[in-house]
């Protein structure tokens, strides 16, 4: 099943371009052409069972409920198509690798072609259709990297831009169609959706469908009215015009009709539509490449015209129109690709593209002036060349070819587009390349190195071949392909040959030649007729829609994001206030028969206590100091509850948490301004309270609705497996560090990253104008004695005692209420003390772990101690315990949960220091006080102090 | 009991949504804490209220409080301590950024100082 493999190769190969350019850039090349070449091997080994008409598939699950499926076939169109991405690809990256000039970063485009090559491989053989939509979207992202590849071009970012828009919004056309084909037919795997074309036609959604469907391909091949996006993408460097805008990613457009063709084929509407498209995509591209002057927007216009061409023959419905499509695709990769590249020459030797500016290059550049020639003559149709054969065979079908039960405005239409094609190639030919050599090229033209000349003559060998003998070189491709293309249907008979006889094919194309050389003579004539035309007005429609949606946007940013965290705020709760009484009011609600608790006297003054903070702090909330005090107030009363309510691990929990808390908000308190303004406009205080209260009912009934109803819980598991499971009595210890211990790893990490998040807004805030801002304040009176004895000298001797309670706690924590979070709150606030007694600096020398350093070593207890789990074979944090003994200390447990714990401890110590402590710092730069030498600012005799530098030897400074 | 459990959640949840609706950053703190409490609140209750049954295995005891949202709540809280503490740290450089710490308003480009070099 290695074909399966196919588009990733290019996708995995684009990783390498870029390390490999450090090498030089023929390695680059070299590491380049690799997958290519690999890919192409897999694909030729796959083509004898083609051709001997089977179907090659790999089909892997990717997301089978939505019906993805990673399945791939190779058939004789993708085969055809995959062969020419990767063959013309290979010729790209020799013809890239000598075009690229030093400067320009060649590891990317080449990383960026790769991208592109897998996408574009993987559109052509993809079996699943939601596959097909995959590469397909990632052929448009991939394109606009290669359009945009000169950065520094203003046109290549805006062609690249506009490509993006249209193909991309085409995609999404295309999705939606491939959705609802997928759901007519039964089936997203095209293999089984080509066996029920009759189903799919007989649907009524068909018609949806077939729009959406043609939206995508029509924007990816640049039909009319979508074909302006193609001429201003050719802001890319040459090779990538060459590449996607002759052989490839235009075509997947016209691959797409044919790959659907049986199935989406044949109905009124489809020839209706499709051919009328191309026969105006022709004429439209034809017409405009005829007056342009740069020749790479000829190229990209003459593109236009032979893709509408082709989107034609797909359109008449026929199977042998099928079979001249599909040779026109093959002959115009080959004569388009060697123009695109001859050009990309005469833009590198001579230095400058613009026709008006050049002349008689077949003299100076004989090689590429040959080439260049043949391919010309190729596009334009010339006998010998196979262009020649695949326009007779389009003009025969032309002429077969009624439109609306009209039988001669086809036939005519076709010979005026074929026409307009002669003049234009003929203008190429002969401003390039003949007329007489002039002296004023920017560069001095003489032919490139063969790394530039042979890819396109590698490309041109084909363009003659086929043209003398196509019976015997193309024959079988063609039948091959065009068999996959027509489904089940017999192919038609046909023969490649040069002479069919006098045909109405003939007599049309020596009308179209005569015309065509004689719109050549007239040129001047017809160009003044185009001036007096109007301008064609896509591309503006275009600017216009693009520009329309970018100011509506802005408007409706604008007007949504006014930047009031408030207003935001209160449109939250509204809208949940909305939906909340929406629910009320529809559904139904009897009170619940749960009995209640009796209150007791102890509760009520709590309770009391509590609505009346409220209260006080919603009136009053201007004082700061005050608001701070109550809020702490607030959260004693909660740890009441708690403690009141059997959860004497949450009241341990949240009392130390308040403690911090406030300190924090002490800390920060000190910075910012110490009142509140008092807010004017009592309509606004009204509309809150309202807000407010509202959802305080809500939240309060809600609450007392749950809590008088029983209760389902599967809290019983754990009670059970507490002890036996988790080898803990405290079973919200054992659910934390056991049970849900993964959860708990998390909430560790966001822990981390909140105080790593604090470090980095405050380390910043020492500079700029914060810092100025910092430098600037002057903290009002401050106290006389910043680090009083008193205070200095208990924190000092409380340390050691609340260290001890702080692993008391810890260790007991999986059996009576503790653990890792409480232990690691209280030996914060221990260390915290010290700070607030002697000052940050002062505690920062004389910590011996850094706070970043405890981070890092929490987590990766918590998450080694996870891992160890693996080591005998369990899943992540399976935890196990065992009973120890040892002398003196007795029996006792040692739990691997209790690493993990840990793993909490530290981290929770280090988010408390790395945030207080950062703070803290921040506040010492606007007080500007000194640092004292001592612990206080009273002076100790000599020997104290050696005593202290005793105690503490290790001075380090933290940054 | 439960009635004074829920109406204590309803009156912290009202007054931490008001605080959190006013034009400064400190008493947006402020609410938040509030409304902290009233959430950690809310979410203890909703393993319903029992007295002296802590959830501690011991033989002869009958029942215990439904621990699960005991261990929710108590991660809960330490990292309402987390988000307190970076929603200060956010008011406060924005404070020093700017000298203003209204947060009902689009900082003026006059307002935001130079740019340090990042």
């Amino acid at each position: 099943m290695t074909i399966a493999f196919l588009p990733l190769i290019p996708l995995l190969g684009a990783l390498f371009p870029p390390l490999a350019i450090k090498s030089g850039r023929n390695v680059c090349a070299l590491v380049t052409l690799l997958p290519t070449v690999a890919a192409l091997v897999l694909l030729l080994a796959a083509a004898p069972t083609v051709y001997a008409g089977g179907v090659v598939r790999a089909q892997y699950e990717w997301l089978p409920q939505f019906g993805l499926s990673y399945s791939i076939f190779i058939d004789g169109l993708g085969l055809f198509f995959a062969g020419m991405i990767l063959g013309i690809g290979l010729l790209i990256i020799i013809y890239a690798r000598y075009y690229l000039s030093p400067k320009d970063p060649m590891g990317r485009f080449y990383a960026y072609l790769l991208l592109f090559q897998g996408a574009m491989v993987g559109v052509v053989l993809s079996d699943n259709i939601l596959l097909l939509a995959t590469f397909w979207e990632l052929t448009s992202l991939s394109s606009f990297l290669l359009i945009g590849y000169w950065r520094h071009l203003p046109g290549g970012r805006q062609g690249a831009r506009m490509a993006l828009v249209v193909t991309g919004g085409g995609g999404l056309l295309l999705l939606a169609g491939l959705l609802l084909l997928g759901r007519i037919a039964g089936s997203y795997e095209l293999s089984e959706i080509l066996q029920r074309g009759d189903m799919v036609r007989a649907s009524p959604l068909y018609v949806p469908m077939l729009l959406l469907v043609l939206g995508g391909a029509f924007t990816k091949s640049a039909q009319f009215p979508f074909h302006f996006w193609l001429p201003h993408a050719m802001a890319a460097p040459t090779p990538v015009s060459a590449y996607l805008h002759s052989a490839t990613m235009v075509k997947a457009g016209v691959f797409l009709l044919a790959r659907l063709w049986p199935v989406l084929a044949g109905t009124e509407i489809w020839i209706l539509i499709v051919s009328l498209v191309g026969l105006i995509t022709m004429l439209v591209g034809a017409w405009i490449a005829l007056f342009k002057d740069d020749l790479k927007a000829i190229l990209a216009y003459s593109t236009v015209s032979h893709l509408g061409l082709m989107t034609m023959l797909l359109g008449f419905g026929t199977p042998m129109a099928a079979v001249a499509a599909v040779f026109h695709i093959l002959n115009h990769a080959t004569f388009k690709a060697a123009l695109f590249m001859s050009v990309g020459i005469v833009d590198h030797e001579a230095g400058t593209r613009d026709i008006r500016r050049l002349g008689g290059l077949l003299y100076l550049m004989p090689i590429t002036g040959t080439l260049a020639l043949i391919a010309a003559g190729s596009m334009a149709g010339l006998p010998l060349l196979n262009g020649f054969l695949s326009k007779e065979m389009m003009l025969e079908e032309a002429a077969h070819a009624a439109y609306a039960g009209n039988a001669w405005i086809v036939p005519a239409l076709a010979t005026l587009g074929a026409l307009l094609s002669v003049a234009y190639s003929a203008r190429l030919a002969i401003k390039v390349y003949l007329g007489p050599v002039r002296s004023d090229y920017p560069h001095p033209p003489h032919d490139p190195p063969a790394g530039l000349w042979l890819p396109v003559a590698v490309l041109v060998a084909p363009v003659i071949a086929i043209g003398l003998l196509p019976a015997l070189v193309a024959t079988r491709v063609v039948s091959q392909t065009a068999l996959a293309v027509i489904g089940g249907e017999p192919l038609p008979i046909f023969k490649l040959a040069l002479w069919h006889g006098v045909t109405p094919a003939l007599l049309m194309s020596i009308l179209a030649f005569a015309g065509g050389l004689g719109a050549f003579v007239a040129w001047s004539a017809l160009d003044r007729l185009r001036l007096s035309l109007p301008p064609p007005e896509a591309k503006r429609i275009f600017d216009a829609t693009v520009s329309a949606a970018v100011t509506g946007s802005r408007a409706a940013i604008a007007a949504l994001h006014t930047g009031s965290l408030p207003r935001y705020f209160a449109v939250i709760v509204g809208t949940i206030l909305i939906v909340g009484i929406a629910g009320f009011a529809s559904g139904s609600y009897s009170p619940g028969m749960r009995p209640m608790l009796p209150v007791n006297a102890p509760a009520f003054t709590v309770w009391a206590i509590l609505i009346a903070t409220c209260a006080v702090t919603i009136a009053a909330h201007g004082n700061r100091l005050l608001a701070l005090i109550l809020s702490s107030m607030v959260g004693l009363g909660v740890s009441l509850a708690f403690l009141q309510f059997s959860a004497p691990d949450l009241a341990l929990t949240q009392i130390s948490a308040d403690v911090v808390t406030t300190i924090l908000l002490l800390l920060a308190l000190n910075l910012l301004p110490r009142t509140t303004p008092r807010e004017t406009g009592h309509a606004r205080k009204f509309r809150d309270g309202a807000i407010a209260g509202l959802a305080g009912l809500g939240i309060g009934g809600l609450a007392y609705a749950v809590m008088t109803t029983d209760l389902q819980s599967i809290s019983s598991y754990h009670i059970a497996q507490s002890k036996p499971g988790g080898g803990g009595t405290n079973v919200v210890n054992v659910i934390l560090v056991d049970f849900r211990g993964f959860d708990t790893f998390g909430e560790i990490i966001v822990l981390c990253i909140a105080a790593l998040a604090i470090y980095a807004l405050l380390e910043s805030s020492l500079r700029g104008a914060a810092a100025r801002r910092l430098a600037s304040m002057r903290q009002g009176i401050e106290a006389a004695d910043a680090h009083p004895l008193m205070l200095v000298v208990v924190t000092r001797v409380l340390l050691p005692l609340v260290l001890t309670v702080g692993v008391y706690i810890f260790l007991r924590g999986h059996n009576l209420p503790g653990g890792g979070f409480v232990a690691g709150l209280v030996v914060a606030i221990a260390l915290l003390m010290q700070a607030i007694a002697s000052g940050y600096e002062w505690a920062a020398m004389r910590r011996r772990i850094n706070a970043h350093t405890m981070l890092a070593l929490g987590v990766l207890a918590a998450g080694l101690t996870g891992l160890a789990s693996f080591l005998f074979a369990r899943p992540f944090l399976t935890s196990t315990f065992g009973y120890f003994h040892l002398p003196v200390i007795g029996e006792f447990e040692l739990a691997s949960a209790m690493a993990f714990d840990a793993g909490v401890f530290l981290t929770v110590v280090g988010t408390v220091l790395l945030s207080l402590s950062q703070i803290a710092r921040v506040g010492a730069r606007a007080e500007r006080n000194p640092v004292p030498e001592g612990p206080s600012d009273i002076r100790f005799p000599q020997r104290a102090d050696a005593a202290v530098s005793a105690a503490a030897p290790t001075y380090r400074q933290e940054d | 009991m439960e009635i004074l459990v829920a109406s204590a959640i309803g009156f912290l949840t009202a007054a931490g949504i008001y605080l959190i609706l006013r034009m400064h950053s400190f008493p947006v703190i402020i609410g938040l804490t509030f409304l902290s409490y009233a959430i950690n609140l809310f979410l203890f209750a909703m393993g319903r209220l029992a007295i002296d049954r802590p959830p501690i295995i011991a033989s002869g005891v009958e029942g215990y409080a439904d621990p699960l949202p005991q261990a929710l709540v108590l991660t809960a809280i330490v990292i309402s301590f987390g988000m307190t503490a970076l929603i200060v740290v956010l008011a406060l450089r924005g404070f020093l950024e700017t000298g203003s710490d209204r947060v009902d308003e689009r900082p003026s480009p006059s307002d935001s100082g130079e740019r340090y070099p990042s």
